[in-house]
């Protein structure tokens, strides 16, 4: 939604399901309860919104689309991290919430077409990319193979079991995870190995050199996978990451998300790995 | 009819009265506390007449002499920033009816009309900087944006520049260049003024003044060069100086100023063009109402980068390298406008003196 007035003011929105996904996460299925912004509000894959809780603040969150695919819905799946999460985590159904959004760049779904599409994600950086996924599966004969590569510290902190077995499931689609800290439990639902995502590398069975990687997870992550796809032939364009760095209005004036010349809120989160490399590469910059 | 015109300082008091005739409150510099910073003024005599300033690396000195000039000062403390963007507001409510649930936002749109009589021609770069960022950007903020239609300026040239001052380097000139409805530049007994728009020429038109004579322009243009001449601070073309920052992340000097600075936010405060906020909530004890408030930020404040269990700025240099750095650099990328105007206030509020010129050319000198 285009703001022409006033985008520092938040909508109404009603928690139509709250939903415990695993310890301190957990999901918020919203729509607003204007029905004019119900009608017309909608997201592309990689956008995010300012969530408002009262008398407490605003936090910015990745948009997953609604499970039900009904129109005007969209969900948040949020870890508590700080004093406005933790509040958000006692949040019911029927409770309302503040929202302003859509903001940020998206993933390259356009630009994917016809390429085989790597999803690699680490904990709660599968969120961002969910939605992203779901249009892949949506729109299954434009794209190639589709690989899912998730790494969680162990089988304590796997949410959206339900989902991935869907997806595992769906046409010429991989779901592979892997576990850093322990050994994995292999639920007999896709491929489990321990260790990092990128171990999943040498048995790919993609054409690198014709694939997109979109990628999310803590910065060190993000930057070892481009890394070590890019070696194993994806080309540096093809690669996409989405940075995260404190942000209050969402809108480019607060100035708390700058990364050189780059405000992460309206100039990303999502980029080509080439335009942030260097950036990233700057200790404290 | 002329370019010039001269105003006497007799007419004062009635462009203050013309003011407010059309709903404005009048602003001007005044002798308050020490200092010379902007309040509403109700006549000729409420203007700092006689005060000359002094302001060095980390001091600012007022005294006042018996000169009949009204604008003998270089800049106030402050810019006119404040005004338009203000140190502390409330930018919408919530109401919340505790028995549904239910909240209400409001919008919250707090605009006053101001006429700045006197508005340093850095300053007024300033706020045309800032234009772009609040007002021609991907996002507006209304509040801004009324309060800047709501705005009339006259612009104030200089005669004198302090020892801080560096707009001449950087390309620019003690003289408003644009922007303004009137500029004024004083000289004996009153003010050579120029028409900058249709409110301005309303306003001459009031006075029912003269065309200025050639040789009060002869006076107001040399007191302009006079206040350039002064200046004595040098960098290496403003574009130059862009690419060498961004090319020395590294470079020793960050360590070297960074064992200096203390992290106070002098600088962003008192600076025309920073714009960093952080927004707070702030409810009432019924749990009916909450304020949310959006109030000045600073790179160097020590959570100013902390993102859920990260502080990615931690060490002052990184913060002091994120201020010069964007002050100097990156702001070109982000609003293809340069950051700085010169005003030289940083300098002058640093409790340990550092000059952004000098740590500039350290690291350009060397790169």
């Amino acid at each position: 939604m285009l703001y022409t007035d006033d985008a520092y003011t938040p909508h109404e929105a009603e928690v139509v399901e709250f939903i415990k996904d695993h310890r301190d996460i957990f999901t918020l299925r919203l729509k607003f309860t204007s029905p004019e912004l119900d009608a017309k509000y909608s997201f592309r894959p990689g956008q995010f919104n300012m969530i408002y809780l009262y008398g407490v603040g605003e936090v910015a969150i990745s948009i997953v689309n609604d499970r039900n695919h009904q129109p005007g819905r969209f969900e948040h799946t949020i870890q508590v991290v700080g004093r406005i999460t933790k509040g958000m985590m006692k949040l019911q159904t029927g409770d309302k919430v503040g929202v302003r959004g859509p903001f940020g760049t998206s993933w390259p779904l356009m630009e994917a077409m016809g390429k085989d599409v790597i999803i690699v994600t680490g904990g709660l950086g599968n969120a961002p990319l969910v939605a992203a996924t779901e249009e892949v599966l949506r729109n299954r004969d434009r794209y190639g193979k589709l690989r899912v590569l998730h790494g969680i510290k162990s089988n304590d902190w796997l949410i959206y079991e339900d989902m991935y077995e869907r997806w595992n499931n769906s046409p010429n689609t991989k779901v592979m995870m892997a576990t850093s800290h322990e050994e994995p439990i292999n639920n007999g639902k896709w491929q489990w190995k321990k260790g990092y995502v990128t171990a999943y590398l040498s048995e790919l069975d993609v054409d690198f050199a014709n694939s997109i990687v979109m990628t999310v997870g803590p910065e060190p992550m993000m930057l070892a996978v481009a890394k070590d796809f890019i070696k194993a032939g994806v080309k540096p364009d093809n690669v996409f990451v989405s940075l995260e760095r404190s942000m209050k209005c969402a809108i480019g004036h607060c100035g708390h998300c700058q990364l050189g010349s780059q405000f992460i809120c309206k100039d990303g989160a999502v980029y080509s790995y080439p335009a942030c490399e260097k950036l990233l590469a700057v200790k404290g910059l | 009819m002329s370019h010039y015109y001269f105003v006497p300082h007799s007419k004062i008091d009635r462009i203050i009265h013309y003011f407010n005739e059309n709903k404005y409150k009048c602003v001007a510099p005044r002798y308050m506390e020490g200092g010379i910073s902007y309040a509403p003024i109700n006549e000729a005599n409420d203007l700092p007449w006689g005060y000359i300033d002094e302001q060095k690396p980390g001091s600012y000195k007022l005294t006042k002499t018996d000169k009949k000039h009204a604008f003998g000062f270089t800049v106030p403390t402050a810019s006119v920033k404040p005004m338009l963007f203000k140190a502390k507001e409330n930018v919408w409510k919530v109401k919340r009816d505790t028995a549904t649930g239910k909240l209400a936002f409001e919008p919250v749109v707090d605009v006053e009309r101001i006429a700045v009589f006197g508005v340093r021609p850095c300053d007024l770069r300033g706020i045309e900087i800032q234009d772009r960022v609040f007002q021609h950007n991907s996002y507006n903020d209304v509040r801004y944006t009324k309060r800047r239609e709501n705005q009339f300026i006259i612009a104030m040239n200089c005669n004198n520049s302090h020892f801080n001052c560096f707009c001449v380097t950087l390309g620019d000139y003690p003289r408003a260049d644009k922007g303004y409805d009137l500029a004024m530049t004083e000289i004996e007994s009153g003010f050579v003024a120029e028409i900058g728009s249709d409110k301005g020429r309303q306003l001459l038109f009031h006075l029912e003044i003269e065309a200025a004579t050639g040789a009060q322009v002869e006076h107001a243009l040399k007191a302009i060069d006079n206040a350039a001449e002064m200046q004595h601070k040098q960098l290496p073309p403003i574009k130059e100086v862009e690419a060498k920052l961004m090319a020395n992340l590294e470079h020793p000097q960050w360590d070297d100023v960074s064992s200096r600075c203390l992290s106070c936010s002098s600088c962003t405060n008192s600076c025309p063009t920073c714009f960093c906020h952080t927004e707070r909530d702030v409810p009432n004890v019924l749990g009916t109402e909450t304020e949310h408030t959006r109030e000045w930020d600073s790179c160097f404040s020590i959570d100013h980068s902390y993102t859920h269990g990260e502080t990615y700025r931690e060490n002052p240099k990184y913060r002091y390298r994120q201020w010069l750095t964007h002050k100097f650099s990156t702001w070109r990328d982000q609003f293809r406008t340069k950051g700085c105007v010169g005003c030289g206030r940083c300098v002058t509020w640093c409790p340990v003196k550092i000059d952004v010129v000098d740590e500039i050319n350290a690291i350009c000198e060397t790169s």
